[in-house]
């Protein structure tokens, strides 16, 4: 058991040491590498796209399956026809308005433990994806490599649902669910500390 | 000097000059280049337009089963060793990112939907893309002995990445697991769709550029 455990340690640290390594910056491809991490960066450099993407993670895990993994199969999907009108300019009005209000309501929905039909969850985070989606479609850096930069925030943006899930697995936990709903109210907390910055 | 000592200072010697003898590593083979095969096989393998329908491709077929897989491993590298040759050509490619993005968008689609397509079906769509990617590959480079072995290091390393991903994804059972390579789906057909509005974007550019003129 304590051999395990100790293995487990040290498998957790080998994975953030290798995930904090600085880039080797060797050869990179000119343009290409940097399309690749500025896209992986993007949805991580936003707080509020962070909470989001967390969020849904946190509130499939409560669901359970199958919205555990439909929500953060919908969610990239969805993001991705919001980054199509981004890239083609097509606008969207209230963007920033609502990217907080996906923080808030998937938040609460986390916090209040709602469980609404696997549809209708589905049917909600696609609407704040679209939002996500333009805010990094429109964002693109000009010179990046445009498919190295989708492929990066697509997989940063799944790496966080995957990092919410795996904070939501604490429900099974006897305390964990009260962890889940803190960590719920805390991302609608920051979901209105957004709100009220767009507003301002 | 015994014997033994004599020994050791001839094999250091002979170390030595072995050490000083020996050529340089050329670890970095930007003016060498790496011979044609390898620059198949690092092209397919760097490139992500080309890397990763093939991949979708490899974990549509895997997740169908070991058949499916056995015959992508036949129809993908065998389509894109004809597709890159015919490709020779043509002087010039055109609307690569494109075709890449529907391609993206369309294996995507079938990984994350799990669909369960017949044997016949995968056959022409591994097929297709082979010869598709094959000949957007091939364009431009001209016939040659060098481009033919280019054409090989490119059909080779489409083949190796089906062999791996096919076999991994063959031998997943948990559900959990069969579902994470779903997920992997809809990154591959998000990043196609992104990429579709990238290409869009360019079109409707050139096209303002053009009214313009």
């Amino acid at each position: 058991m304590i051999r395990e455990s100790r293995y487990r340690w040290a498998l957790a640290v080998a994975i953030v040491a290798a995930l904090s390594a600085p880039m080797a910056l060797a050869h990179i491809g000119q343009g290409e590498a940097s399309g690749l991490l500025t896209g992986f960066l993007h949805p991580l450099s936003g707080m509020d796209h962070v909470l989001a993407m967390v969020a849904v993670g946190l509130w499939g895990a409560q669901l359970g399956a199958p919205a555990i993994w439909v929500l953060p199969v919908a969610f990239p999907l969805v993001m991705a026809m919001g980054g199509l009108l981004g890239f083609l300019g097509v606008p969207v009005p209230g963007i920033e308005y609502g990217i907080a209000a996906s923080a808030i309501m998937l938040g609460a929905a986390v916090a209040f433990e709602v469980r609404p039909p696997i549809v209708v969850a589905a049917l909600l985070v696609g609407l704040f994806a679209i939002f996500h989606g333009h805010a990094h479609g429109t964002e693109l850096p000009p010179g990046e490599s445009a498919l190295l930069y989708s492929m990066g925030f697509v997989i940063a943006t799944g790496c966080l649902h995957a990092i919410g899930i795996g904070i939501g697995t604490l429900h099974r936990r006897p305390w964990g669910e009260k962890v889940l709903r803190a960590a719920g109210t805390a991302v609608a907390a920051g979901g209105v500390f957004f709100m009220w910055k767009a507003i301002a | 000097m015994t014997g033994a000592s004599a020994s050791r200072f001839f094999r250091a010697m002979a170390l030595l000059v072995a050490a000083l003898a020996c050529g340089s590593a050329e670890a970095h083979l930007n003016a060498t280049g790496m011979g044609p095969i390898y620059d198949g096989l690092i092209h397919f393998l760097t490139s992500p337009e080309d890397l990763v329908p093939a991949l979708g491709l490899a974990l549509l077929a895997g997740l169908r089963g070991a058949e499916y897989g056995r015959r992508a491993l036949c129809t993908l590298p065998a389509g894109w060793l004809v597709g890159t040759l015919a490709g020779f050509t043509a002087t010039s490619a055109s609307a690569g990112s494109f075709w890449a993005s529907l391609w993206f968008l369309l294996l995507g689609a079938l990984v994350v939907f799990d669909v369960k397509i017949s044997l016949r079906a995968l056959t022409v769509l591994s097929g297709f893309l082979g010869l598709v990617h094959g000949f957007l590959n091939g364009s431009g480079m001209g016939f040659s002995v060098a481009t033919i072995v280019v054409a090989l290091g490119l059909a080779t390393a489409a083949s190796i990445l089906v062999v791996l991903a096919t076999a991994f994804v063959v031998r997943l059972r948990v559900h959990w697991a069969r579902v994470a390579v779903r997920v992997g789906g809809s990154w591959i057909a998000a990043s196609g769709l992104l990429m579709l509005g990238w290409s869009m974007r360019g079109i409707c550019a050139d096209s303002a550029v053009k009214s313009c003129a």
